[in-house]
């Protein structure tokens, strides 16, 4: 164990609060860059805090024989595996917890949502959310190996599956001028799994609003922000994991993350919003003939180098 | 072996264990495909958590992920066969009740009567500082055969699953000579091949 973590360092409470008040930030960030984007104006940028209100004080509707338990376990899984997610992530240059399997924790959380969505679109007992749930899980099917093989060459480069090692392995050069292909793909997948972007199909206009689209007042506000909060976490981890983390020069280091995670942010919903939405039976035969192989040529790539002793 | 563990991770271990025999026991009284789904899923969580609170985080979160993808793609495939598609029909999980019930009895009283007269190995080495290293270098290490085994044999398992239960082959999507420029797919993949 080289390093505190934070909750080491703050008390168990203020450091899960402070990672919730990230998170919620980032979530936020998230949601007034997606709309300042989308309609130009900067006046956008408080939209979201005035829907989120909104959508606290609306009263629930209800549809006919909804499998109410599953429902609200979905919608309230969504942003609180976020925030699981966000644990592993390094605030201020420490994560919540350290394990020696941080990456494989932020794949789990991100996994454990292939159950949170597909009850979200079961749980009304409505066509359309059913359809949008199905469409995720074919979505998952096709983002799924590419993203773990990502997140897995970044810790062999590392040599470590723990958050702040990969960081403090990115001390001499970033892990993305040897890994672009992985940083890419891990990006990609982030907007895939927040169903975002030209992923959004599992919440697509052609089915109503998908797995959204029975959903109101706070159950929405749930899941809204749950994707929200996941598309920061994982800005976040892409800034840790490829990015270098909180290394720069002058400025402090929580400064350069969060620099490097705004940035992150910007440029994927800049492209993600410019960008039409996948048909999800489309995304299945790409994920497995294009992205696998290019994901393991660039293990393999890495792998070379850590033999040759190139992050040495 | 308990002396090694705090009061916490103790309690933890049996809360848990509780909580996942109660899970699986929902699996078989829940009348929703669905619902018996995301129980076994809450019951495999729950084991994940024992393997948590026993400080073992990478076969935890390992656990954790492979089994919320399994249940999820297992929910879909079950619902379909068990339920209409859309899931509107009851059903239950229980089939066989007197063959099972003796199965599971049997299993029981073989898994008590071995856990209890089997004389377990103390550990005499002080306890690894990292257990996700130690886990990969058995695997890659000295049990290197018998994972290469295993990892062969479930392949040919799968591609084998797949292949039966396809029903379209090759000379389906490329005709009898193979000689089609394009596939023949009823679903268009997303390359354009």
């Amino acid at each position: 164990m080289p390093e505190q973590t934070l909750a080491e360092a703050w008390g168990l409470a203020r450091a899960v609060l402070g990672v919730v008040g990230v998170g919620l930030v980032l979530g936020l960030v998230v949601a007034a860059v997606d709309r300042v984007v989308v309609f130009g104006a900067s006046g956008a940028a408080v939209e979201p805090i005035r829907s989120s209100a909104r959508l606290l004080v609306e009263q629930r509707r209800t549809t006919l024989a909804p499998d109410r338990l599953l429902w609200r376990i979905g919608c309230v899984a969504v942003p609180t595996l976020a925030l699981l997610s966000l644990a592993v992530v390094p605030v201020a240059g420490r994560t919540l917890w350290s394990t020696s399997a941080d990456l494989v924790w932020f794949n789990a959380m991100e996994a454990l949502l292939w159950a949170a969505v597909w009850l979200v679109g079961w749980g009304p007992n409505a066509v359309h959310a059913l359809t949008g749930g199905y469409r995720f899980l074919a979505q998952g099917l096709a983002y799924e190996l590419p993203l773990m093989f990502a997140l897995i060459t970044a810790g062999l480069a590392a040599g470590s599956l723990r958050t702040t090692d990969v960081v403090a392995a990115q001390e001499s050069l970033w892990f993305v001028v040897t890994m672009p292909v992985a940083f890419v793909v891990f990006v990609a997948s982030a907007a895939a799994f927040a169903f975002w972007g030209p992923f959004a199909a599992p919440a697509a206009a052609d089915i109503a609003g998908g797995v959204t689209s029975e959903l109101s007042g706070v159950d929405r506000l749930l899941v809204e922000a749950g994707r929200a909060v996941f598309l920061g976490a994982s800005a976040a981890m892409a800034a840790a994991l490829f990015l270098g983390g909180d290394s720069g020069p002058w400025l402090p280091g929580p400064l350069w993350h969060l620099l490097k995670t705004l940035a992150v942010v910007a440029a994927l919903v800049w492209v993600g919003r410019r960008m039409p939405v996948l048909r999800p039976d489309r995304t299945v035969e790409v994920g497995w003939m294009v992205l696998v192989p290019l994901t393991l040529l660039q293990a393999l790539v890495v792998a070379v180098l850590v033999l040759n002793g190139f992050y040495a | 072996m308990l002396s090694d563990l705090s009061g916490w991770a103790i309690t933890a271990v049996a809360v848990l264990g509780v909580l996942s025999v109660a899970a699986g026991v929902a699996v078989f009284v829940v009348d929703s495909m669905a619902r018996a789904t995301f129980a076994l899923l809450a019951s495999f969580l729950a084991v994940a958590g024992i393997l948590l609170a026993l400080d073992l985080v990478y076969l935890a979160v390992v656990t954790a992920l492979m089994m919320t993808i399994e249940m999820a793609i297992m929910a879909v495939f079950m619902i379909m066969f068990m339920m209409n598609p859309a899931g509107l029909m009851p059903m239950t999980m229980v089939h066989n009740a007197k063959g099972s019930a003796g199965t599971g009895a049997g299993a029981f009283v073989v898994l008590v009567v071995g856990i209890w007269t089997i004389d377990w190995p103390t550990r005499d080495t002080s306890r690894p500082a990292d257990s996700t290293r130690q886990l990969g270098e058995a695997i890659m290490g000295s049990h290197m055969l018998v994972m290469l085994v295993i990892g062969v044999g479930l392949f040919a398992t799968i591609l084998a699953g797949t292949v039966l239960a396809t029903a379209r082959g090759r000379y389906d999507r490329f005709g009898a000579g193979l000689t089609a420029q394009r596939p023949d797919d009823p679903v268009p993949g997303g390359l354009p091949r």
